[in-house]
């Protein structure tokens, strides 16, 4: 049998480990899948053991040699100064701003704009959501961008596929403890969970509907209906969250929305610097129809983020989306 | 001064030793709840300097989902931690 604790030397040693799956000494998935039945004794002798391993290996020995030559303290000496050094560069910028509540010079014009035009240019009532889904809707096109990107990202790293599972323990590991916790056998989830989900939802949906009339909009929708995805599949369990939410639908989804958003913007853009006419009715404000496009991309921005809410709670918690690993 | 003024103040200071708190608790899962009580707090911020739109967002995301994440992070590495003591 390989000797596990073996210290591989080197960065070259180290790299090829990495290669070759060797999950971290300290992190050992297969170790505590196997120690799951044990009794809570003897887990922490073995784990015990394996501490003082580690310890007296040739990492162990590097740490304790860093400690002697006071390698601690200097990382810490320049954590503090960049702290001291950042806090001073934000106090720095934050003096510059005009006060509170008063006008600023520079920017009074865009200001005055805004305040004055902005419910006859936009048709919405709420001049944040005129601002951010018109007049810098290519700033919230990025945004929504990002966030996808970031759900990819999270993909890269936690799923676990067949492809980039490091071992079949690990596949165990995860299902077994995800079984572990799972709370919808909880009576006290389940019943909060009755009481809270709809609310959420109705609050949820209604926050997305409404961006162009009262504070809100699609991010924030999306994040509350993020939220409320999160707190059903808590406490009713992942299996009927997994029916409708599945890894393609999600894509989907996402795909649509972010799609829906660049043409539509596309559009507007397009139109705007030709000085050709646009058939976007603004409708009447105070309506739910009303704004033009920026009921249509609050809902696009809504769904992309509520995806991806939901996404990264899905990945953390088991390393799936939609349940097929 | 009125009571306006001392509950934005108390508030700011609040944030400062959330914002404290977080580094120095030993504990993870206090570490978390401080965190999440420091989105809240910003959140009251929030609306008391009239932006509602970003005290919604604050307040679903900094204290419901990144807590969320944060918590299922944890929940990963609780039994290392569970053995630190």
């Amino acid at each position: 049998m390989k000797d596990e604790f073996a210290p591989r030397s080197g960065w070259t040693g180290r790299f090829l480990a990495w290669l070759d799956g060797d999950l971290d000494l300290l992190i050992d998935a297969a170790d505590a899948a196997e120690e799951y039945d044990a009794p809570r004794e003897e887990i922490k002798e073995k784990r015990r053991e394996r501490r003082q391993r580690i310890y007296e290996s040739e990492r162990g020995r590097a740490i304790r040699h860093a400690e002697r030559r006071g390698f601690y303290i200097g990382y810490t000496v320049i954590a503090v100064i960049c702290c001291v050094l950042l806090i001073g560069v934000l106090l720095y910028a934050i003096a510059n701003l005009p006060r509170y509540g008063q006008e600023n010079r520079e920017t009074v014009e865009v200001v005055e704009r805004y305040v004055e035009h902005g419910l006859q240019e936009t048709g919405a009532v709420n001049i944040v959501a005129g601002m951010i889904l018109d007049y810098r809707a290519f700033d919230t096109l990025g945004e929504s961008h990002v966030l996808f990107t970031a759900l990819v990202c999270v993909m890269i790293l936690l799923r676990l596929d067949s492809k980039n599972m490091r071992t079949d323990f690990e596949d165990y590991y995860t299902t077994r403890i995800d079984r572990f916790h799972e709370t919808y056998r909880d009576v006290i989830m389940q019943r909060v969970g009755m009481l809270l989900v709809p609310s959420i939802f109705i609050y949820g949906i209604y926050i997305l509907l409404n961006g162009q009339n009262s504070p809100g909009g699609g991010f924030s929708g999306g994040a509350v209906l993020g939220a409320g995805l999160i707190i059903a599949s808590a406490s009713f369990g992942m299996s009927g969250v997994d029916k409708v939410y599945t890894l393609r639908a999600s894509m989907i989804i996402t795909f649509v929305s972010l799609a829906f958003y660049s043409f539509a913007k596309g559009y507007v853009f397009f139109t705007g610097a030709n000085g050709i006419e646009n058939h976007i009715p603004k409708g009447t404000p105070g309506a739910i129809l009303s704004g033009g496009l920026i009921l249509p991309l609050d809902i696009a921005v809504g769904f992309v983020v509520a995806c991806t809410m939901f996404g990264f709670y899905s990945l953390f918690r088991r390393g799936s989306i939609g349940g097929e690993t | 001064m009125t009571f306006t003024e001392v509950f934005k103040i108390s508030l700011l200071i609040l944030l400062i030793v959330c914002a404290v708190a977080v580094n120095v608790t030993r504990n993870l899962l206090a570490s978390v709840i401080i965190f999440m009580s420091y989105s809240s707090i910003m959140c009251i911020i929030w609306v008391l300097m009239e932006s509602p739109d970003l005290a919604i967002t604050e307040a679903a995301v900094g204290a419901g989902i990144s807590g969320t994440l944060f918590l299922m992070t944890l929940r990963k590495i609780r039994e290392e931690d569970a053995d630190e003591g």
